[in-house]
Protein backbone atom coordinates (compact mmCIF):
# COMPACT_ATOMS: atom_id res chain seq x y z
CA UNK A 1 0.00 0.00 0.00
CA UNK A 2 2.58 2.27 0.48
CA UNK A 3 4.16 1.67 -2.67
CA UNK A 4 0.88 3.24 -4.32
CA UNK A 5 0.97 6.23 -1.98
CA UNK A 6 4.87 6.65 -3.14
CA UNK A 7 4.30 5.89 -6.49
CA UNK A 8 1.32 8.66 -6.03
CA UNK A 9 3.18 11.00 -4.40
CA UNK A 10 6.09 11.04 -7.21
CA UNK A 11 3.54 10.96 -10.03
CA UNK A 12 1.75 14.38 -8.71
CA UNK A 13 4.64 16.65 -7.48
CA UNK A 14 7.76 15.36 -9.30
CA UNK A 15 6.58 16.60 -13.05
CA UNK A 16 6.84 20.77 -13.22
CA UNK A 17 10.89 19.49 -12.04
CA UNK A 18 11.22 18.40 -15.38
CA UNK A 19 10.78 20.84 -18.03
CA UNK A 20 12.57 23.43 -15.17
CA UNK A 21 15.72 21.18 -15.02
CA UNK A 22 15.71 21.27 -19.29
CA UNK A 23 15.30 24.68 -19.21
CA UNK A 24 18.14 25.24 -16.70
CA UNK A 25 20.41 23.28 -19.30
CA UNK A 26 19.67 24.67 -21.90
CA UNK A 27 19.84 28.21 -20.58
CA UNK A 28 23.62 26.70 -19.08
CA UNK A 29 24.69 25.62 -22.57
CA UNK A 30 23.27 29.49 -23.75
CA UNK A 31 25.82 31.13 -20.86
CA UNK A 32 22.51 31.73 -19.36
CA UNK A 33 21.34 32.03 -16.06
CA UNK A 34 17.73 31.26 -17.05
CA UNK A 35 14.73 30.57 -14.74
CA UNK A 36 14.37 28.77 -11.62
CA UNK A 37 14.19 25.49 -11.53
CA UNK A 38 10.66 25.73 -9.86
CA UNK A 39 9.44 28.33 -12.24
CA UNK A 40 6.70 25.52 -14.06
CA UNK A 41 4.94 25.30 -10.30
CA UNK A 42 5.36 28.87 -10.20
CA UNK A 43 3.49 29.15 -13.33
CA UNK A 44 1.18 26.58 -12.65
CA UNK A 45 0.25 28.41 -9.42
CA UNK A 46 -0.29 31.26 -11.70
CA UNK A 47 -2.57 29.84 -14.10
CA UNK A 48 -4.48 27.73 -11.50
CA UNK A 49 -5.60 31.32 -10.12
CA UNK A 50 -6.95 32.60 -13.66
CA UNK A 51 -10.29 32.56 -15.37
CA UNK A 52 -10.76 31.09 -18.71
CA UNK A 53 -12.44 32.66 -21.79
CA UNK A 54 -14.07 30.62 -23.85
CA UNK A 55 -14.95 31.03 -27.75
CA UNK A 56 -18.98 31.04 -28.52
CA UNK A 57 -17.65 28.77 -31.77
CA UNK A 58 -16.47 25.94 -29.60
CA UNK A 59 -18.92 23.34 -27.27
CA UNK A 60 -18.45 21.04 -24.87
CA UNK A 61 -15.61 18.89 -26.51
CA UNK A 62 -13.21 21.86 -25.77
CA UNK A 63 -13.99 22.37 -22.23
CA UNK A 64 -13.60 18.37 -21.89
CA UNK A 65 -10.52 18.27 -23.76
CA UNK A 66 -7.70 19.63 -20.95
CA UNK A 67 -9.07 17.45 -17.76
CA UNK A 68 -9.67 13.94 -19.84
CA UNK A 69 -5.97 14.49 -21.15
CA UNK A 70 -4.69 14.84 -17.98
CA UNK A 71 -7.10 12.24 -16.28
CA UNK A 72 -5.92 9.68 -18.76
CA UNK A 73 -2.22 10.68 -18.09
CA UNK A 74 -2.55 10.40 -13.89
CA UNK A 75 -4.25 6.72 -14.72
CA UNK A 76 -1.56 5.76 -17.22
CA UNK A 77 1.14 6.79 -14.75
CA UNK A 78 -0.75 4.32 -11.95
CA UNK A 79 0.55 1.66 -14.10
CA UNK A 80 4.20 2.57 -14.55
CA UNK A 81 7.04 1.87 -12.22
CA UNK A 82 8.20 4.45 -11.24
CA UNK A 83 10.10 5.12 -7.37
CA UNK A 84 8.59 1.35 -6.74
CA UNK A 85 6.60 -0.99 -8.70
CA UNK A 86 3.13 -0.21 -9.61
CA UNK A 87 0.90 -1.58 -7.16
CA UNK A 88 -1.67 -1.78 -9.82
CA UNK A 89 0.19 -3.86 -12.02
CA UNK A 90 -1.43 -6.39 -14.18
CA UNK A 91 -0.62 -8.91 -16.70
CA UNK A 92 -1.06 -6.99 -20.25
CA UNK A 93 -1.01 -3.34 -18.58
CA UNK A 94 1.74 -2.07 -21.35
CA UNK A 95 -1.19 -2.06 -24.45
CA UNK A 96 -3.88 -0.26 -21.40
CA UNK A 97 -0.69 2.56 -20.82
CA UNK A 98 -0.10 2.99 -24.75
CA UNK A 99 -4.06 3.22 -25.20
CA UNK A 100 -4.52 5.28 -22.19
CA UNK A 101 -1.76 8.13 -23.98
CA UNK A 102 -3.42 7.88 -27.15
CA UNK A 103 -7.01 8.75 -25.19
CA UNK A 104 -4.75 11.76 -24.20
CA UNK A 105 -3.93 12.36 -27.26
CA UNK A 106 -6.89 12.36 -28.70
CA UNK A 107 -8.37 13.98 -25.95
CA UNK A 108 -6.15 17.33 -26.75
CA UNK A 109 -6.57 17.14 -30.49
CA UNK A 110 -10.18 16.90 -30.64
CA UNK A 111 -10.05 20.02 -28.34
CA UNK A 112 -7.63 21.91 -30.97
CA UNK A 113 -10.03 20.23 -33.75
CA UNK A 114 -12.73 22.16 -31.69
CA UNK A 115 -11.44 25.35 -31.63
CA UNK A 116 -12.03 26.09 -35.40
CA UNK A 117 -8.82 27.56 -35.94
CA UNK A 118 -6.81 26.30 -39.35
CA UNK A 119 -3.31 26.60 -36.89
CA UNK A 120 -4.57 24.35 -34.39
CA UNK A 121 -6.44 21.91 -37.20
CA UNK A 122 -2.89 21.75 -39.06
CA UNK A 123 -0.76 20.76 -35.34
CA UNK A 124 -3.74 18.10 -34.60
CA UNK A 125 -2.95 16.47 -37.79
CA UNK A 126 0.56 16.32 -37.70
CA UNK A 127 0.70 15.35 -33.96
CA UNK A 128 -2.01 12.20 -35.25
CA UNK A 129 0.64 11.64 -37.78
CA UNK A 130 3.49 11.46 -35.96
CA UNK A 131 1.95 9.38 -33.34
CA UNK A 132 1.35 7.01 -35.31
CA UNK A 133 4.65 6.33 -36.32
CA UNK A 134 5.94 6.79 -32.63
CA UNK A 135 3.40 3.93 -31.45
CA UNK A 136 4.97 1.04 -33.12
CA UNK A 137 8.13 1.69 -31.76
CA UNK A 138 6.91 1.40 -28.24
CA UNK A 139 5.23 -1.53 -28.98
CA UNK A 140 7.93 -3.35 -30.22
CA UNK A 141 10.26 -2.54 -27.67
CA UNK A 142 7.84 -3.55 -24.96
CA UNK A 143 7.43 -7.12 -27.23
CA UNK A 144 11.19 -7.42 -26.97
CA UNK A 145 10.97 -6.82 -23.07
CA UNK A 146 8.59 -9.10 -22.60
CA UNK A 147 10.45 -11.41 -24.30
CA UNK A 148 13.32 -11.33 -22.97
CA UNK A 149 12.01 -10.68 -19.37
CA UNK A 150 9.24 -13.52 -19.22
CA UNK A 151 7.26 -10.67 -17.68
CA UNK A 152 3.83 -9.04 -19.22
CA UNK A 153 3.34 -6.13 -16.78
CA UNK A 154 5.10 -2.95 -17.24
CA UNK A 155 6.44 -3.29 -13.72
CA UNK A 156 7.49 -6.43 -14.66
CA UNK A 157 9.41 -5.81 -17.55
CA UNK A 158 10.96 -2.62 -16.72
CA UNK A 159 12.80 -2.11 -13.37
CA UNK A 160 15.83 -3.81 -13.76
CA UNK A 161 14.82 -7.50 -14.00
CA UNK A 162 16.42 -7.52 -17.29
CA UNK A 163 19.20 -10.06 -17.98
CA UNK A 164 22.99 -8.56 -18.58
CA UNK A 165 23.18 -10.99 -21.57
CA UNK A 166 20.76 -8.77 -23.43
CA UNK A 167 23.02 -6.03 -24.34
CA UNK A 168 23.16 -5.20 -27.44
CA UNK A 169 19.59 -5.34 -27.29
CA UNK A 170 19.06 -3.12 -24.40
CA UNK A 171 20.98 0.15 -25.82
CA UNK A 172 19.13 -0.72 -29.19
CA UNK A 173 15.43 -0.59 -26.86
CA UNK A 174 17.24 2.79 -24.89
CA UNK A 175 17.81 4.14 -27.48
CA UNK A 176 14.54 3.49 -29.42
CA UNK A 177 12.58 4.72 -26.15
CA UNK A 178 14.83 7.96 -25.80
CA UNK A 179 13.43 8.95 -29.87
CA UNK A 180 10.21 8.03 -28.86
CA UNK A 181 10.74 10.40 -25.98
CA UNK A 182 11.43 13.22 -27.89
CA UNK A 183 8.52 12.53 -30.27
CA UNK A 184 6.21 11.97 -27.69
CA UNK A 185 6.85 14.81 -25.66
CA UNK A 186 7.17 17.17 -28.07
CA UNK A 187 10.90 17.99 -27.42
CA UNK A 188 13.72 18.96 -30.05
CA UNK A 189 14.40 17.18 -33.05
CA UNK A 190 10.89 16.61 -33.87
CA UNK A 191 8.73 20.29 -32.21
CA UNK A 192 10.17 23.11 -30.73
CA UNK A 193 8.00 23.84 -27.08
CA UNK A 194 10.22 27.52 -27.39
CA UNK A 195 9.00 28.28 -30.66
CA UNK A 196 6.43 30.91 -31.75
CA UNK A 197 5.73 30.13 -35.30
CA UNK A 198 2.44 28.88 -35.36
CA UNK A 199 3.69 27.17 -38.84
CA UNK A 200 6.18 25.16 -37.63
CA UNK A 201 4.39 24.03 -34.06
CA UNK A 202 2.90 20.81 -33.61
CA UNK A 203 1.94 20.48 -29.76
CA UNK A 204 2.30 23.95 -28.80
CA UNK A 205 -0.05 25.06 -31.30
CA UNK A 206 -2.63 22.94 -30.54
CA UNK A 207 -3.07 24.35 -27.17
CA UNK A 208 -3.27 28.08 -28.10
CA UNK A 209 -6.95 29.04 -27.55
CA UNK A 210 -6.62 27.42 -23.96
CA UNK A 211 -6.07 29.20 -21.33
CA UNK A 212 -6.44 29.78 -17.56
CA UNK A 213 -6.50 26.48 -15.51
CA UNK A 214 -7.69 24.77 -18.48
CA UNK A 215 -3.53 25.89 -19.72
CA UNK A 216 -2.12 24.58 -16.63
CA UNK A 217 -3.99 20.99 -16.84
CA UNK A 218 -2.61 21.16 -20.84
CA UNK A 219 1.22 21.90 -19.08
CA UNK A 220 0.69 19.99 -16.22
CA UNK A 221 0.14 16.52 -18.26
CA UNK A 222 2.68 17.00 -20.72
CA UNK A 223 5.35 17.41 -17.94
CA UNK A 224 3.54 14.40 -16.31
CA UNK A 225 3.81 12.41 -19.74
CA UNK A 226 7.14 13.61 -20.11
CA UNK A 227 8.00 12.19 -16.32
CA UNK A 228 6.42 8.35 -17.21
CA UNK A 229 8.47 8.47 -20.23
CA UNK A 230 11.33 8.86 -18.72
CA UNK A 231 10.97 6.76 -15.91
CA UNK A 232 10.72 3.81 -18.44
CA UNK A 233 14.24 4.78 -19.40
CA UNK A 234 15.41 4.90 -15.56
CA UNK A 235 13.57 1.87 -14.84
CA UNK A 236 15.09 0.58 -17.96
CA UNK A 237 19.33 1.02 -16.53
CA UNK A 238 18.67 1.05 -12.56
CA UNK A 239 16.61 -1.77 -10.44
CA UNK A 240 13.94 -1.02 -7.55
CA UNK A 241 15.98 -0.18 -4.26
CA UNK A 242 13.87 -0.27 -1.12
CA UNK A 243 13.98 2.51 1.10
CA UNK A 244 14.85 5.97 0.77
CA UNK A 245 17.74 5.21 -1.78
CA UNK A 246 15.04 4.48 -3.59
CA UNK A 247 13.96 7.41 -3.99
CA UNK A 248 17.51 8.94 -4.50
CA UNK A 249 18.44 6.47 -7.46
CA UNK A 250 15.11 6.85 -9.13
CA UNK A 251 15.46 11.53 -8.65
CA UNK A 252 19.06 11.34 -9.62
CA UNK A 253 18.01 9.22 -12.79
CA UNK A 254 15.06 11.18 -13.86
CA UNK A 255 17.41 14.21 -13.57
CA UNK A 256 19.97 12.48 -15.35
CA UNK A 257 17.01 12.02 -18.38
CA UNK A 258 16.08 15.86 -18.00
CA UNK A 259 19.57 16.90 -18.63
CA UNK A 260 20.32 14.81 -21.18
CA UNK A 261 17.27 16.02 -23.28
CA UNK A 262 18.23 19.61 -22.18
CA UNK A 263 21.62 18.30 -23.94
CA UNK A 264 19.87 17.23 -27.01
CA UNK A 265 18.12 20.50 -27.12
CA UNK A 266 21.02 22.82 -27.03
CA UNK A 267 23.27 20.76 -29.44
CA UNK A 268 20.18 19.66 -32.49
CA UNK A 269 18.22 21.86 -34.85
CA UNK A 270 14.79 20.71 -34.69
CA UNK A 271 14.32 18.40 -38.79
CA UNK A 272 12.60 19.28 -41.46
CA UNK A 273 8.80 18.65 -40.67
CA UNK A 274 9.47 15.74 -43.56
CA UNK A 275 12.41 14.58 -42.02
CA UNK A 276 10.69 13.37 -38.80
CA UNK A 277 8.63 10.01 -40.12
CA UNK A 278 12.08 9.22 -41.29
CA UNK A 279 13.92 9.93 -37.77
CA UNK A 280 10.61 7.71 -36.10
CA UNK A 281 11.10 4.92 -38.64
CA UNK A 282 14.62 4.92 -37.78
CA UNK A 283 13.61 4.19 -33.92
CA UNK A 284 11.09 1.74 -35.30
CA UNK A 285 13.59 -0.29 -36.87
CA UNK A 286 16.08 -0.63 -33.81
CA UNK A 287 12.86 -1.81 -31.72
CA UNK A 288 12.51 -4.29 -34.57
CA UNK A 289 15.49 -5.11 -34.45
CA UNK A 290 16.13 -5.83 -30.72
CA UNK A 291 13.01 -8.08 -31.31
CA UNK A 292 14.77 -10.14 -33.81
CA UNK A 293 17.81 -10.29 -31.48
CA UNK A 294 15.07 -11.51 -28.38
CA UNK A 295 13.72 -14.26 -30.72
CA UNK A 296 17.40 -15.97 -31.80
CA UNK B 1 30.85 -14.20 -28.25
CA UNK B 2 32.02 -11.43 -26.17
CA UNK B 3 29.27 -8.50 -25.08
CA UNK B 4 31.41 -5.89 -27.15
CA UNK B 5 31.40 -7.71 -30.30
CA UNK B 6 27.90 -8.42 -30.27
CA UNK B 7 27.68 -4.15 -29.51
CA UNK B 8 30.17 -4.04 -32.69
CA UNK B 9 27.59 -6.31 -34.82
CA UNK B 10 24.67 -4.25 -33.54
CA UNK B 11 26.32 -0.69 -34.17
CA UNK B 12 27.49 -2.25 -38.28
CA UNK B 13 23.71 -3.02 -38.60
CA UNK B 14 22.24 0.18 -37.14
CA UNK B 15 24.81 1.77 -39.77
CA UNK B 16 23.74 0.06 -42.33
CA UNK B 17 20.38 1.37 -41.74
CA UNK B 18 21.56 4.99 -41.59
CA UNK B 19 22.81 4.44 -44.49
CA UNK B 20 20.09 3.66 -46.38
CA UNK B 21 18.21 6.69 -44.49
CA UNK B 22 20.98 9.52 -45.13
CA UNK B 23 20.70 11.69 -48.29
CA UNK B 24 24.35 13.58 -48.11
CA UNK B 25 26.93 11.98 -49.97
CA UNK B 26 29.43 12.73 -47.22
CA UNK B 27 27.57 11.81 -44.89
CA UNK B 28 26.96 8.06 -46.11
CA UNK B 29 31.06 8.17 -46.63
CA UNK B 30 31.00 9.38 -42.82
CA UNK B 31 29.05 6.47 -42.12
CA UNK B 32 30.80 3.95 -44.02
CA UNK B 33 34.03 4.84 -42.37
CA UNK B 34 32.23 4.21 -38.98
CA UNK B 35 30.78 1.00 -40.00
CA UNK B 36 34.58 0.50 -41.01
CA UNK B 37 36.00 0.98 -37.59
CA UNK B 38 33.64 -1.00 -36.17
CA UNK B 39 33.97 -3.92 -38.35
CA UNK B 40 37.84 -3.82 -37.92
CA UNK B 41 37.64 -4.03 -34.48
CA UNK B 42 35.88 -7.21 -34.82
CA UNK B 43 38.34 -9.51 -35.23
CA UNK B 44 40.40 -8.94 -31.77
CA UNK B 45 37.30 -9.65 -29.96
CA UNK B 46 35.34 -11.84 -31.63
CA UNK B 47 36.62 -15.04 -30.31
CA UNK B 48 37.09 -16.32 -26.64
CA UNK B 49 40.81 -16.84 -24.98
CA UNK B 50 43.88 -15.38 -25.49
CA UNK B 51 44.09 -12.01 -27.63
CA UNK B 52 46.33 -12.90 -30.77
CA UNK B 53 49.04 -10.74 -32.36
CA UNK B 54 47.82 -11.35 -35.28
CA UNK B 55 44.34 -10.81 -34.72
CA UNK B 56 45.44 -7.27 -33.99
CA UNK B 57 47.32 -6.87 -36.92
CA UNK B 58 44.45 -7.87 -39.20
CA UNK B 59 42.58 -5.07 -37.50
CA UNK B 60 44.93 -2.78 -38.01
CA UNK B 61 44.80 -3.36 -41.58
CA UNK B 62 41.05 -3.08 -41.63
CA UNK B 63 40.95 -0.18 -39.59
CA UNK B 64 43.52 1.31 -42.40
CA UNK B 65 41.87 0.26 -45.39
CA UNK B 66 38.08 0.50 -44.37
CA UNK B 67 37.97 2.87 -41.72
CA UNK B 68 40.76 5.48 -43.25
CA UNK B 69 41.99 5.23 -46.86
CA UNK B 70 38.01 3.83 -48.73
CA UNK B 71 36.85 7.37 -46.61
CA UNK B 72 39.51 9.50 -47.92
CA UNK B 73 39.31 8.05 -51.73
CA UNK B 74 35.42 8.56 -51.82
CA UNK B 75 35.53 12.37 -50.02
CA UNK B 76 38.22 13.46 -52.73
CA UNK B 77 35.84 12.01 -55.66
CA UNK B 78 32.80 13.40 -54.24
CA UNK B 79 34.89 17.15 -54.06
CA UNK B 80 35.97 16.48 -57.71
CA UNK B 81 32.65 15.89 -59.15
CA UNK B 82 31.01 17.89 -56.98
CA UNK B 83 27.58 16.32 -55.89
CA UNK B 84 26.06 16.88 -52.66
CA UNK B 85 23.38 14.76 -51.95
CA UNK B 86 20.99 11.63 -53.80
CA UNK B 87 18.74 13.69 -55.72
CA UNK B 88 15.97 10.71 -56.09
CA UNK B 89 16.51 7.12 -55.08
CA UNK B 90 14.53 4.73 -57.04
CA UNK B 91 13.32 3.17 -53.81
CA UNK B 92 12.62 6.74 -51.15
CA UNK B 93 14.38 7.01 -47.56
CA UNK B 94 11.45 5.62 -45.75
CA UNK B 95 10.61 2.06 -47.65
CA UNK B 96 14.42 1.49 -48.12
CA UNK B 97 14.32 1.36 -43.74
CA UNK B 98 11.71 -0.65 -43.64
CA UNK B 99 12.83 -2.56 -46.51
CA UNK B 100 15.97 -2.58 -44.29
CA UNK B 101 14.21 -4.21 -41.19
CA UNK B 102 12.74 -7.01 -43.80
CA UNK B 103 15.93 -7.58 -44.89
CA UNK B 104 17.25 -8.25 -41.35
CA UNK B 105 14.35 -10.55 -40.32
CA UNK B 106 15.29 -11.95 -43.15
CA UNK B 107 18.41 -13.16 -42.46
CA UNK B 108 17.91 -13.73 -38.61
CA UNK B 109 15.77 -17.23 -40.59
CA UNK B 110 18.26 -17.41 -42.85
CA UNK B 111 20.81 -17.62 -40.67
CA UNK B 112 18.99 -20.17 -38.56
CA UNK B 113 18.68 -22.68 -41.15
CA UNK B 114 22.38 -22.29 -42.14
CA UNK B 115 24.45 -25.26 -41.80
CA UNK B 116 27.13 -23.79 -39.79
CA UNK B 117 28.91 -24.94 -36.85
CA UNK B 118 29.79 -24.47 -33.12
CA UNK B 119 30.33 -20.69 -31.80
CA UNK B 120 29.18 -19.61 -35.35
CA UNK B 121 25.40 -21.03 -34.83
CA UNK B 122 24.44 -18.95 -31.25
CA UNK B 123 26.20 -15.61 -31.94
CA UNK B 124 25.14 -12.86 -34.24
CA UNK B 125 27.88 -13.18 -36.82
CA UNK B 126 25.83 -14.98 -39.12
CA UNK B 127 22.58 -13.09 -39.51
CA UNK B 128 24.75 -9.43 -39.26
CA UNK B 129 26.84 -10.13 -42.15
CA UNK B 130 23.37 -11.60 -44.40
CA UNK B 131 21.79 -8.46 -43.19
CA UNK B 132 24.66 -6.23 -44.24
CA UNK B 133 25.45 -8.09 -47.77
CA UNK B 134 21.62 -7.76 -48.59
CA UNK B 135 21.34 -4.36 -47.03
CA UNK B 136 24.54 -3.51 -49.35
CA UNK B 137 22.96 -5.12 -52.44
CA UNK B 138 19.63 -3.22 -52.09
CA UNK B 139 21.48 0.02 -51.43
CA UNK B 140 23.67 -0.65 -55.01
CA UNK B 141 20.59 -1.39 -57.20
CA UNK B 142 18.04 1.31 -55.55
CA UNK B 143 20.56 4.19 -55.72
CA UNK B 144 20.88 6.36 -59.19
CA UNK B 145 24.44 7.98 -58.51
CA UNK B 146 27.68 6.22 -59.14
CA UNK B 147 29.25 7.06 -55.47
CA UNK B 148 26.16 5.64 -53.98
CA UNK B 149 26.18 2.51 -55.83
CA UNK B 150 30.00 2.07 -54.29
CA UNK B 151 28.95 2.98 -51.05
CA UNK B 152 26.19 0.20 -51.14
CA UNK B 153 28.75 -1.95 -52.70
CA UNK B 154 31.57 -1.65 -50.00
CA UNK B 155 29.18 -2.19 -47.42
CA UNK B 156 28.16 -5.71 -49.32
CA UNK B 157 31.83 -5.99 -49.36
CA UNK B 158 31.13 -5.23 -45.48
CA UNK B 159 29.34 -8.45 -45.22
CA UNK B 160 31.61 -10.58 -46.56
CA UNK B 161 34.24 -9.95 -44.50
CA UNK B 162 32.08 -10.98 -41.78
CA UNK B 163 31.26 -14.16 -42.76
CA UNK B 164 35.44 -14.50 -43.23
CA UNK B 165 35.29 -13.93 -39.90
CA UNK B 166 33.45 -16.60 -38.84
CA UNK B 167 36.95 -18.86 -39.89
CA UNK B 168 39.17 -16.25 -39.19
CA UNK B 169 40.79 -19.02 -36.57
CA UNK B 170 40.98 -21.48 -38.51
CA UNK B 171 41.92 -20.08 -41.96
CA UNK B 172 43.69 -16.74 -41.21
CA UNK B 173 45.22 -16.49 -44.51
CA UNK B 174 41.38 -16.41 -45.75
CA UNK B 175 40.68 -13.32 -44.14
CA UNK B 176 44.10 -11.80 -45.31
CA UNK B 177 43.22 -12.66 -48.61
CA UNK B 178 40.03 -10.95 -48.78
CA UNK B 179 41.98 -7.78 -47.10
CA UNK B 180 44.25 -7.58 -50.38
CA UNK B 181 40.80 -8.03 -52.42
CA UNK B 182 39.89 -4.83 -50.81
CA UNK B 183 42.69 -3.12 -51.87
CA UNK B 184 42.22 -4.26 -55.21
CA UNK B 185 38.71 -3.53 -55.09
CA UNK B 186 39.04 -0.27 -54.01
CA UNK B 187 41.81 1.14 -56.16
CA UNK B 188 40.12 -0.74 -59.26
CA UNK B 189 36.49 0.37 -58.68
CA UNK B 190 37.09 3.97 -57.14
CA UNK B 191 40.00 4.36 -59.97
CA UNK B 192 37.45 3.67 -62.73
CA UNK B 193 33.87 5.51 -61.40
CA UNK B 194 36.54 8.93 -60.93
CA UNK B 195 37.64 8.36 -63.65
CA UNK B 196 34.39 8.02 -65.66
CA UNK B 197 32.47 10.49 -63.35
CA UNK B 198 35.10 13.13 -64.06
CA UNK B 199 35.18 12.24 -67.89
CA UNK B 200 31.33 12.73 -67.99
CA UNK B 201 31.43 16.21 -66.07
CA UNK B 202 34.66 17.56 -67.79
CA UNK B 203 33.10 19.19 -70.79
CA UNK B 204 30.81 21.16 -68.06
CA UNK B 205 33.82 22.42 -66.36
CA UNK B 206 35.71 23.68 -69.45
CA UNK B 207 32.01 25.28 -70.71
CA UNK B 208 31.85 27.16 -67.79
CA UNK B 209 35.60 28.25 -67.91
CA UNK B 210 35.19 29.55 -71.29
CA UNK B 211 32.39 31.04 -70.24
CA UNK B 212 34.42 32.91 -67.55
CA UNK B 213 37.11 33.97 -69.85
CA UNK B 214 34.63 35.65 -72.07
Amino acid sequence: MTALFENLAALLIVPPLMPGIITKTKAAFGGRKGPPVLQPYYDLVKLMGKGAVYSRTTTRMFRLGPTLSLAAVVLAGLLVPLVRASALAFPGDAILFAYLLGLSRFATVAAALDAGSSFEGMGASREVAFSSFAEPSLMLAVAALARATGGFSLSGMFGGAIASSFGAGLVLIVGSLFFVLLAENSRIPVDDPATHLELTMIHEVMVLDHGGPDLAFILYGSSMKLLLWSSLLVRLLLPFVPGAEGWAVWSLGIAAVAVAIGVVESSMARLRLIRVPQFLVAAICAAAFAVMLTLK
Amino acid sequence: MGQFAQLLLVAAVFLSFALLGTASLSGCVGLLAMQGYCLSLLPIFIHRGGLEPRAFLLAAGMAALKGWLVPRVLTHAIREVKIRREVEPLVGYVPSLIIGVVIVGLSVVLAARLPVSGEARSGLLVPVSLATMMMGLFMTVSRLKALTQVIGYLVFENGIYLFGLLVSRDMPWLLEMGVLLDVFVAVFIMGIVIHHISREFDSIHTDRLTQLKE
